[in-house]
């Protein structure tokens, strides 16, 4: 039988604050255990949460960006559960009324566009961070991560195949990149996801039994924990058995999902709303406001590069995935007039070396600047495009300029007829046999001889100059 | 709804208490007889009023987006720990 997967993600996203949500301790990452913490946030007896403005402000931002009704009316409720990174053995968060729902994000997905619905938008606030020795009974509690300002965004389950989830994730990090609301790092735990998965039969309304997939710290490893979940239930169905209801973790060394056995009562939550804060009002007044500074989305500046640089949409496309990537562009291309040449090494040799050395973009020694110095020197004839490559690669591992590298490794391109036409003649003195074939009237033996020669100039000479010279030459003979 | 003594040992076990044979006999009568009493108010036709979830008819005071500038209280804090080493807490382990 064939099945079709049903899946919806669930993400957490830290908020770019300076200050926790409801109190004013710091959210900087990497602090001594526990020096970031106050009565608020380790919920000491007496103590009263106050609403940090700008998590709601972004939580409003990314609401709008989805396209989500905002509420005007939301309150906060209390999750009830026992662990040691909860200091109040209740998390504050949203359950009945979030602040934002309804919402759409539009996913690229094999060359068109789908609609994935989101479900909600909510604030709550983050756990603390629990260390277990590798012996021993016990474990270290670090309260620094407590209290700060998270935003869960759910969607729908209209995703429905792992490569979908993975364009998803991808399409939501770029939106919250571009707000500026989350920095989701994901090393640093910045942003993270979980899913929801269940199969049924292709065509079938009704839905499966879902399981729960966590621990997944790359888009790419929800990716494969999905394909892996996909393929493990259409094996326990096919054998006749049941998919149990449950949460599996994914455990990248081994490439598989594992039930993580727990008492059914850990889910039982008891929300009830907050006492300790009252309903927050949102008026038009304010949605108004933030609306106008929506920064431009991805989806926007993707036609606004096609129409402002005269880039084609694919270029456009994966431009501008990361915002970071089509900052990269634009001030390159605002340096160097040809822009489809600046998108080709973006997207090519830029592109290659981050991926092989797994460095991002914002963080590269190659600079718009160096790029554009790099390619005027192809067009001042100054080095060959295969030079450039080599030259591209020294500035990506050494951050120098080009013009410096060309000079220091005498990388001059040689377009200069009087020490080229030396070199033409001992290629056509060496190679009699081609030479005679080229003279017959093979035009294609002309590329072998071209390369012979370029290779006696170990690269440098300039092509247009060589070909010249070395048809020239070969009339001649 | 009735209270049984699946339900008090459910609530006592996700409280994380635990009670003698006696007190949980006690329970389920005196917590029915709350129930019971509370269940007068379901008398009242209250389809058209929305749910109170708080007393004040005001809304949330909110702050600015400011890090504190003194120090975390970090030893008082930690003087509630029943257990610390250093600048952590201490729990029993919590992983299998
Ligand atoms: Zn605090």
């Amino acid at each position: 039988m064939e099945y079709e997967a049903v899946i919806g993600l669930e993400f957490h996203a830290q908020l770019s604050t300076q200050s926790k949500i409801f109190c004013e301790c710091s959210t900087k990452f990497g602090a001594e255990p526990n020096t970031q913490v106050c009565p608020v946030c380790t919920g000491l007896p007496g103590v009263l949460p106050v609403l940090n403005r700008k998590v709601v402000e972004s939580t409003i931002m990314t609401g709008l960006a989805l396209t989500c009704e905002i509420a005007k009316y939301c309150k906060f409720a209390r999750k009830n559960y026992f662990y040691p990174d909860l200091p109040k053995n209740y998390q504050i968060s949203q359950y009945e009324d979030p602040l934002a729902k309804n919402g759409v994000i539009e996913i690229p997905i094999d060359g068109t566009t789908k609609r994935i619905g989101i479900t909600r938008v909510h604030m709550e606030e983050d756990a603390g961070k629990l260390i277990h020795p590798e012996s021993g009974h016990v474990s270290y509690v670090d309260f620094n991560r407590t209290g700060v300002p998270l935003m869960e965004i759910v969607t729908e389950p209209d995703i429905r195949s792992p490569e979908e989830a993975y364009s998803t994730a991808l399409t939501l990090k770029s939106i919250l990149e571009y707000l500026e609301v989350s920095d989701c790092n994901m090393e640093e735990g910045s942003l993270r996801c979980d899913a929801n998965i269940s199969i049924r039969p292709k065509g079938a309304t009704t839905l499966g039994v879902k399981t729960e997939v966590k621990n997944m710290n790359s888009f790419k490893a929800v990716q494969k924990a999905l394909e892996y979940e996909v393929a493990r239930q259409e094996k326990v169905l096919a054998e006749g058995g049941i998919i149990v209801q449950e949460t599996r973790l994914w455990d990248a060394d081994r490439g598989v999902t594992r039930s993580m056995r727990s008492k059914e009562e850990a889910h039982d939550y008891r929300y009830f709303p907050e006492p300790d804060l009252i309903p927050l009002i949102v008026d038009d007044t304010w949605i108004n406001e933030i609306r106008a500074r929506l920064p431009e989305l991805p989806h926007q500046r993707k036609r606004r590069l096609q129409e402002d640089y005269g880039i084609p949409e694919y270029d456009a496309g994966v431009l501008t995935a990361s915002k970071y990537t089509a900052d990269f562009f634009e001030q390159a291309a605002r340096l160097y007039s040809d822009a489809k040449s600046v998108s080709n090494w973006v997207m090519g040799e830029l592109q290659r070396y981050l991926n092989q050395e797994g460095i991002e973009i914002q963080r590269c020694k190659v600079t718009p600047e160096k790029l554009a110095e790099l390619l005027k020197l192809i067009d001042d004839g100054v080095i060959s495009g295969k030079i450039a490559k080599d030259v591209f690669g020294e500035i990506f591992r050494t951050g120098e300029h080009p013009a410096a590298i060309v000079k220091a490794k005498g990388l001059v391109q040689i377009a200069d007829e009087d020490a080229l036409v030396p070199v033409v003649n001992r290629v056509i003195e060496e190679n009699p046999g081609p030479v005679a074939d080229f003279l017959s009237g093979n035009e294609r033996t002309f590329g072998f001889l071209m390369g012979q020669a370029m290779k006696a100039t170990k690269g440098k000479a300039n092509p247009k100059a060589l070909n010249k010279i070395l048809r020239e030459r070969l009339k001649k003979h | 709804m009735r209270i049984t003594r699946e339900v008090i040992e459910h609530v006592a076990k996700l409280s994380r208490l635990s009670f003698k044979e006696k007190e949980l006999e006690g329970f389920i009568s005196q917590l029915n007889e709350i129930l019971q009493y509370v269940e007068k108010l379901n008398e009242l036709d209250t389809s058209d009023v929305p749910p109170t979830s708080h007393m004040f008819f005001t809304k949330t005071p909110m702050r600015e987006d400011r890090v504190r500038e003194e120090p975390s209280p970090i030893d008082r804090i930690l003087e509630n720990a029943p257990q610390r080493e250093d600048n952590f807490f201490i729990v029993p382990r919590v992983i299998e």
